[in-house]
C-alpha cells in the first residue's frame, strides 16, 4: 500500500512563529466518517482502476496487482463501488464497534 | 500521452483531508494536482477545500499551499507568481481552486485583474452551484430553482429565481488564451484540460462543475454520475475558448431529459411542472445560443 | 553614489523604496500617493529599479498580492492612502497575522463620508489594531530614511511583521525639501535580503496563512502581541545603527525635544511635529518652558519611554488629526492608559486638528501651550482646534 500515514502520536510542542507550517502530514485520519466500507472483490476486478480514479479521497491505491483500499482514509462515499462497470466493489456495513 | 486511470500517477497530493464524503470539490483537486505535480503551488481562498484541508496541525496538502484573502485569490496567485518570477525560480505551478463565490462573486475583481495581466497561472473554478462552506447560500452560479439556505422554497417562491452566471463567457471575452468547461463526469477530459491549461502561456481557467451530496441533498455516492447526468441533459455543458475561437467539445442531438437530473436532488424537490418547463425552455435557448455562435 | 535632492515627499519615498530593491511592487494609485508609484514605475522602466511591478486592479488585490509575494519569500513594497488603506484592511491583518514584512508607505488622508483628499490621520490610526508597526515621518529625509529602517525593522527573524511609514497627504507628501540619499552599496549592507524561515518553498512545501482553531488560536496571538512589543528595542537599534552609519537619527520610538525641564509638554506625530518645534523655540526664547515629545512609532506603543518623557510636566497636551466619534482621539487614549498604568498623574488634554486637510498653524499650537500653562483643560472632552464653530449651529 502506497499511501500517506498519519502520524497520530504527535503532539504540538511549540507553534511556528506564524501560520506557516510544513505540509503534507496527517495526524488524524478519515476512518471515523464511515458506515458503510468498499470491499474489492479480486476475482471480478479486471485493474480497469475507475475505482482509483474516481475516489474523493485517493484511497484508492494502485500499486499492486489489484486496487486496493486505504481504510485509514476511506470515507464510505460508496462511489468507487457506483462506478465499478463489473460490480466488483461491494459496500458492506462497518462492523459495530 | 493520454490522461487516465492508467497513466496518472499513483501518488496523491491531496491527501487526508476532512470533506464530505463523496465531495465533488475534492475530487477535482485531487486530480488537478496528479496533473500539475509536486511543484504546484496552490491557492485556495477561504472555501470547503481550504477549511478541510489546512487545519493546524494536520496538513492533507502535500504541495506548497496558501491561503488567501477571499476576494483576493487570483491578486495572490499574481503575487506568488511575481515573487518567484523575481527570485528565479523554474518548473512550478501556480493553481488557484475557488469555489463559486471566490470565482464568481466576492472573488471576480480580482480574476478579471489576473486574466487582464495574463499571468501565467491556472484558475480552476469548481461549482457547486451555492456557497457550500458557509451552509449552502445562493450564489451567482446557483441554477434557477435551487433550494439554498437563503432562497428557501416554499408556497410563494421556489428558491431561487436567477440563472447560472456565464462565467466561462466572461472569462473568455477578456480574451483569455485558453478557458474551458468540464464536468466529473467526464474526467478524462478534464484531465486533458488541465494538462491544456498547464502548457498554457499566459493565464488560464477550467470551470468544473463538481456535485455536493451535502449541499445539493444526494447520496454521497452519485457525485459522479450527477455530474455526468448535468452534461447529458445539457444543463451543463463542455466548451472550449482557444486561440480566441469557442468549441463545443460535445454537442449531443438529444438531450436526456431534465427531470431525470433534477429529480434525484432534494434541492430541487419543489420544482412544479410550470419550473420544469421554464428550466427545458432556458436550456434549449441556451444551446439555441452556443450552436449558433460557437458550431461552425 | 550619495545625492543632495530637492524632491517631494512621495518622490523620497520612492527614492528610497528604489534603494531598497523591492522584488515585487503592486500598488494601486491614490491622491495623494501616486507620485509615488508613478516614480517607481519611472524607475522600471529606466532599468535602474529590478522589480516585478504589477498592475493591481484596486488595493484589496494589491495587498492581496504582497502577500503572496512576501508568502514566497520576495521582498515586496507598496503604498495607498485613505479609502485604500481601509479597503485592504482585512489584508492587513493577513500580513501581520502571516508575520510577512511587506512595507508599505501610506499617505495620510481623511476618509470619506465627507469625501476628502486632503491630509487627516484618521486613516492609519483607525488602523492601530492591524498588527502592523506603524511609523509616522515628520519631513522628506526622514521618510526616505525611515522607507530603509522599515525595511531593517521587518525583516528581521525575531520580528517579521509589516511596517507602515506614513506620511501626511500633501503637507509632505506633495512639498519639496532637500534630501541626502545614501550610497547603494551602504544601503545593501545596511538592509540585505535573507530568505524568510516561513516562506513557501518548491523543495520543502508549506502550508501558509493556514487556520488555527480554538486550541492553537490564542497562542499565534499571543506569540505575535509579544513579538510586536519586542520589536521596540528593534525599532530603537535600527535608527541608532542607522546614526552610526550615516550619521543621522531621531531617537528611535519617540524624540523629546526641550522637554526635559518643560512645565507643558505636547505630544504628537507626523509633520505638525515640525511646526510644533519652531513654536516650542519661540516660546523658550520668551522665557516658557514647553516642549515637544514627537511620537515616531504608534505601534508597539512606546508606552513606557513616552510615560518617562511627560511625567515631569505640569500639563500634556496631545494634538493628533483623527477623532474616535463619541470618545476622543486614540493617541489621547493611549497616552492616559499608559499614564495610568505608571501611577503617573500629570494633567492631560486632547486636542483635534488638521482634520480634512485643516492647516494648523504656528498661532495654533501656540494657543495650547497657552491652555496647558495656563492649567485650565478639560480632560474629558477632546477639544477642536481652529473649528469655525459659527457653522456648527447652537449645539455645538
Amino acid at each position: 500500500m502506497e499511501r500517506p500515514k498519519a502520524d497520530l502520536a504527535y503532539v504540538v510542542k511549540k507553534i511556528p512563529q506564524g501560520p506557516a507550517f510544513p505540509t503534507g502530514q496527517l495526524h488524524d485520519i478519515s476512518s471515523g466518517m464511515r458506515t458503510f466500507r468498499p470491499v474489492i472483490d479480486t476475482e471480478k476486478c479486471v485493474d480497469c482502476l475507475r475505482c482509483f480514479l474516481v475516489c474523493p479521497d485517493g484511497a484508492v491505491d494502485k500499486s499492486g496487482e489489484k486496487p486496493q483500499v486505504d481504510y485509514d482514509y476511506c470515507k464510505g462515499c460508496g462511489i468507487c463501488a457506483r462506478e465499478c462497470k463489473l460490480k466488483a466493489i461491494t459496500m458492506e456495513k462497518e462492523a459495530e464497534a | 500521452m493520454a490522461l487516465n486511470a492508467k497513466t496518472i500517477t499513483n501518488e496523491e497530493l491531496f491527501y487526508g483531508h476532512k470533506a464530505c464524503g463523496g465531495c465533488g470539490a475534492a475530487l477535482a483537486i485531487r486530480l488537478a494536482l496528479k496533473v500539475l505535480g509536486k511543484r504546484a503551488i496552490t491557492v485556495i481562498p477561504p472555501n470547503c477545500m481550504s477549511t478541510v484541508g489546512f487545519i493546524y496541525p494536520h496538513m492533507p496538502m502535500f504541495v506548497n499551499g496558501m491561503i488567501p484573502p477571499f476576494a483576493g485569490t487570483a491578486a495572490s496567485m499574481s503575487g506568488i507568481l511575481a515573487g518567484a518570477k523575481a527570485q528565479g525560480l523554474k518548473d512550478y505551478y501556480v493553481v488557484g481552486f475557488a469555489g463559486d463565490g471566490g470565482t464568481a462573486d466576492i472573488g471576480l475583481q480580482s480574476l478579471s485583474g489576473m486574466i487582464d495581466r495574463n499571468d501565467r497561472a491556472i484558475f480552476i473554478c469548481y461549482d457547486n452551484e451555492a456557497y457550500m462552506n458557509t451552509g449552502v447560500q445562493k450564489s451567482s452560479l446557483t441554477p434557477y430553482g435551487m433550494r439554498t439556505t437563503n432562497t428557501p422554497t416554499g408556497q410563494h417562491i421556489h428558491g431561487s429565481q436567477t440563472s447560472k452566471k456565464r462565467m466561462f463567457e466572461i472569462v473568455a471575452a477578456h480574451g483569455i488564451p485558453y478557458a474551458a468547461t468540464a464536468s466529473l463526469g467526464y474526467l478524462e477530459d478534464y484531465l486533458a484540460k488541465v494538462e491544456k491549461a498547464k502548457n498554457t502561456d499566459g493565464t488560464s481557467y477550467i470551470h468544473v462543475m463538481t456535485p455536493c451530496p451535502t449541499g445539493w441533498g444526494t447520496p454521497s455516492d452519485v457525485t459522479v454520475d450527477l455530474a455526468k447526468e448535468a452534461v447529458d441533459c445539457g444543463l451543463w455543458y463542455l466548451a472550449e475558448y482557444e486561440n480566441g475561437e469557442f468549441k463545443l467539445n460535445r454537442n449531443p442531438k438529444e438531450f436526456t431529459p431534465v427531470e431525470n437530473y433534477l429529480k434525484g436532488q432534494s434541492r430541487f424537490s419543489s420544482l412544479d411542472a410550470e419550473d420544469i418547463r421554464r428550466i427545458t425552455a432556458e436550456r434549449d435557448a441556451s444551446w439555441a445560443r452556443m450552436r449558433r455562435d460557437w458550431v461552425k | 553614489m550619495s545625492e543632495k535632492l530637492f524632491v517631494s515627499g512621495d518622490e523620497a519615498v520612492a527614492l528610497a523604496a528604489r534603494q531598497a530593491k523591492p522584488q515585487v511592487i503592486a500598488a494601486y494609485p491614490i491622491t495623494p500617493q501616486t507620485i509615488v508609484v508613478e516614480r517607481l514605475s519611472d524607475f522600471v522602466e529606466d532599468g535602474s529599479l529590478k522589480s516585478e511591478y504589477l498592475y493591481v486592479e484596486s488595493e484589496h488585490s494589491a495587498m492581496a498580492a504582497c502577500l503572496g509575494a512576501s508568502a514566497i519569500g520576495a521582498r515586496t513594497f507598496t503604498a495607498t492612502s485613505s479609502q485604500g488603506l481601509l479597503y485592504m484592511v482585512e489584508g492587513l491583518h493577513y500580513a501581520s497575522g502571516s508575520r510577512f514584512p511587506i512595507v508599505m508607505m501610506n499617505a495620510n488622508r481623511s476618509i470619506a463620508a465627507p469625501w476628502s483628499i486632503y491630509n487627516d490621520q484618521r486613516d492609519s490610526l483607525s488602523q492601530l489594531e492591524s498588527g502592523w508597526i506603524q511609523l509616522y515621518a515628520e519631513n522628506a529625509q526622514e521618510a526616505y530614511d525611515m522607507v530603509l529602517q522599515a525595511y531593517r525593522i521587518g525583516e528581521d527573524p525575531a520580528v517579521m511583521l509589516p511596517v507602515m511609514v506614513n506620511l501626511d497627504g500633501f503637507v509632505l507628501t506633495h512639498t519639496y525639501e532637500l534630501i541626502h540619499t545614501l550610497d547603494q552599496d551602504k544601503v545593501d549592507a545596511f538592509i540585505p535580503h535573507k530568505p524568510f524561515a516561513n516562506s513557501l518553498n518548491l523543495d520543502k512545501p508549506m502550508a501558509t496563512c493556514i487556520t488555527a482553531g480554538p486550541p492553537y488560536n490564542t497562542e499565534f496571538r499571543y506569540q505575535q502581541h509579544v513579538d510586536t512589543l519586542k520589536a521596540e528595542e528593534k525599532i530603537e537599534a535600527a535608527d541608532a545603527d542607522f546614526g552610526k552609519l550615516f550619521g543621522r537619527s531621531y531617537g528611535g520610538m519617540l524624540e523629546s525635544y526641550r522637554s526635559e525641564d518643560a512645565e507643558a509638554i505636547l505630544v504628537t506625530l507626523g509633520s505638525v511635529a515640525g511646526t510644533a518645534r519652531c513654536v516650542v523655540d519661540a516660546y523658550r526664547a520668551a522665557g516658557k518652558k514647553v516642549g515637544l515629545v514627537k511620537l515616531r512609532c504608534m505601534r508597539p506603543f512606546p508606552a513606557e519611554k513616552l510615560v518617562a518623557a511627560v511625567k515631569g510636566a505640569k500639563a500634556v497636551g496631545v494634538l493628533e488629526k483623527d477623532i474616535s466619534c463619541g470618545f476622543e482621539g486614540v493617541v489621547y487614549t493611549d497616552l492616559n492608559s499608559a499614564m495610568k498604568a505608571r501611577n503617573v498623574t500629570v494633567p492631560t488634554a486632547n486636542y483635534v486638528g488638521g482634520l480634512g486637510g485643516r492647516s494648523i498653524s504656528k498661532e495654533d499650537i501656540g494657543g495650547i501651550f497657552d491652555a496647558l500653562l495656563s492649567g485650565k483643560l478639560d480632560a474629558k472632552n477632546a477639544e477642536f482646534i481652529n473649528l469655525r464653530r459659527d457653522l456648527c449651529g447652537a449645539e455645538c
